[in-house]
């Protein structure tokens, strides 16, 4: 111990220091972390959404720091962005959708019908794709629809024809993607519910599904449900590798940072995304869903 | 539970046919890899290994990976600084603004990437450009470490709630100061937190795309940015495909660590 400090050494006065006033402790503790995220992130949040209020020059291509509302009257009276917003909360929806249906059925079985043994397999082999990269599995996807691909290999001899590259296909690579996200928090919220229960709602003759499973299921779906809508509610890679020539919100956003160089536009059009999301999460508090996270 | 045979079997296939729709994809990726046909086709009419070793010797897919490692790295430590700080300061102190902090360290990776991306774009080329400081490795680091706080923040924030503060008032009674009690007993409680944490936050740093677009600049490019890059180009599908297959090789490697580090703190 002799090598930290001698008593009365100055690292154990500052200690000691330290130990008297707990106020400066929370200070150091929270100065790193809130310069970081405050100052940082939040400014450069802030700052953004204040450039949405700008302008760009057409001719120079400068930014213009007056503030008007012409990016967002552009994006109310141009119904191209109206549509493009529509289709993007669309496929949040069906990816949502999708993932429910399919990852309801796996958790509950995981949760109540596996063993406890099988139980711990399963959850490993439903949590290991998650560390397999995204554009891996995007990629893997791109592989399964493309015209000479594996969909199509299987689906010839029925005489059917793949869906291709196109809004389908990017739903079914965003579900696939966010899959793990909508099974875990359901496997956790079934596993909670007592098998008694059920077996006892069954001897009763109650709608078990409707009157028991449901009501415990639904925060897990919610929960779920925040990370598969809003992460397919921003994504612009997935639909550029497998949506063909569709646009979704991030692809104005990027597209309007890059090429076009209007970043007050961007940042306009970022905050669709952003309102979608908090009006969701509103929504969904008042549900008490939250509560259970 | 009793359930009919019928819904039984039903949620058997149900489970069976999830696995597949998860495990299918990656195996295609797998196998095409060793795909001779420089042209994609399903079923590969040859294989071979060939792919492996150009991947191997290509200095792109090298330096890339380098590039991501260096990246993750530096967010990693940065991550478990703050996330650690930030978790004691809520788990340990009464304060003005308490729940907000959490809100906070989630706010980064509950926004779309794109907006995290664009903003921190944005504040660095206003901020950092007029320094001579140019988009690099240096504010990719800084966004990826924004958004992988919170893996540790969670992480460190869990252990503190069950540890309670027992044991350092014990260390204090026993005569230990402040930095003596953090390092003999409560850092070596904290470690396998701080290696779930940190390994989540290097995976997320790795495998992130969206926010490096944004932070990168020119010159730099991680793994998944050269993956991007290449992916359209039909000469360089071999590589890509074999670059592919490797990080869903190597993807096991985490849920490995992550297994044994839960083991060890069910020894705790």
């Amino acid at each position: 111990m002799s090598t930290i400090a001698t008593p009365g050494g100055p690292v154990r006065r500052l200690a000691g220091l330290l130990y008297r006033r707990p106020y400066l402790r929370l200070a150091g503790l929270l100065s790193a972390p809130l310069l970081w995220l405050v100052v940082a992130y939040l400014g450069a949040l802030a700052a953004l959404f204040a450039a949405a209020f700008w302008t760009t020059d057409v001719f120079t291509g400068e930014v213009v720091r007056q503030f008007n509302l012409g990016n967002f009257q552009e994006l109310w009276s141009q119904g191209v962005y109206r549509t493009i917003t529509l289709r993007s909360v669309g496929v949040a929806v069906a990816v949502t959708v999708v993932d429910g249906v399919i990852a309801f059925p796996m958790a509950f079985y995981m949760a109540k019908i596996a063993s406890p043994r099988a139980q711990r397999w399963l959850v490993i082999a439903v949590l290991t794709p998650l560390w397999a990269s995204y554009l891996v599995k995007a990629y893997a996807w791109r592989v399964m629809f493309s015209g000479t691909g594996v969909l199509n290999w299987v689906l010839d001899p029925f005489g059917i024809h793949g869906p291709g590259y196109g809004l389908p296909a990017t739903v079914v690579t965003l579900a696939y993607l966010w899959l793990p996200y909508m099974i875990l928090p359901l496997y956790a919220g079934l596993e909670r519910l007592p098998n008694s229960l059920l077996d006892a709602s069954g001897d009763l003759g109650a709608r078990t599904f409707r009157t028991v499973i449901w009501p415990v299921a639904f925060p897990a779906v919610i929960a779920g449900s925040i990370f598969t809508f809003s992460l397919s509610l921003g994504d612009y890679i997935t639909v550029k590798i497998v949506g063909g020539k569709s646009q979704l919100i991030g692809n104005v956003v990027y597209d309007n940072v890059g090429a076009a160089n209007n970043l007050p536009f961007a940042a306009a059009v970022a905050t669709i995304p952003v309102a979608v999301m908090v009006i969701y999460l509103v929504a969904v508090r008042r549900t008490g869903a939250l509560d259970n996270l | 539970m009793t359930l009919s045979r019928g819904a039984r079997i039903g949620l058997r296939v149900a489970m069976v046919l999830g696995l597949g729709v998860i495990y299918v994809p990656l195996l295609v990726v797998l196998i095409n890899s060793f795909n001779a046909d420089r042209a994609f086709a399903w079923p590969p009419a040859h294989l071979t290994g060939r792919w492996w070793s150009a991947a191997w010797d290509n200095g792109g897919v090298r330096s890339a990976l380098w590039t991501s490692v260096k990246a993750g790295l530096g967010a990693t430590v940065v991550a478990l600084v703050l996330g650690t700080m930030a978790a004691f300061a809520v788990q340990r102190y009464r304060f003005f603004g308490r729940g907000t902090v959490s809100l906070l360290v989630i706010l980064p990776i509950a926004l779309p990437g794109i907006v995290t991306g664009i903003a921190l774009n944005n504040a660095f080329r206003t901020v950092l450009t007029p320094l001579g400081i140019q988009l690099g490795l240096f504010t990719v680091i800084v966004g990826h470490a924004t958004f992988c706080v919170v893996t540790v923040y969670n992480n460190v924030l869990a252990r503190l709630r069950r540890l309670g503060t027992r044991v350092e008032e014990a260390s204090a009674d026993l005569g230990a100061d402040t930095f003596q009690t953090f390092r003999y007993v409560t850092f070596p409680l904290l470690r396998s937190a701080l290696l779930a944490g940190g390994l989540l936050s290097f995976a997320l740093s790795f495998d992130e795309i969206i926010v490096t677009t944004f932070t990168a600049g020119a010159g730099v490019q991680t793994l998944p940015i050269w993956i991007f890059n290449n992916l359209f180009r039909p000469n360089q599908a071999p590589i890509v495909n074999v670059v592919a297959a490797a990080l869903i090789v190597l993807s096991v490697v985490p849920v490995y660590l992550a297994q044994r580090v839960s083991g060890d703190t069910r020894g705790l």
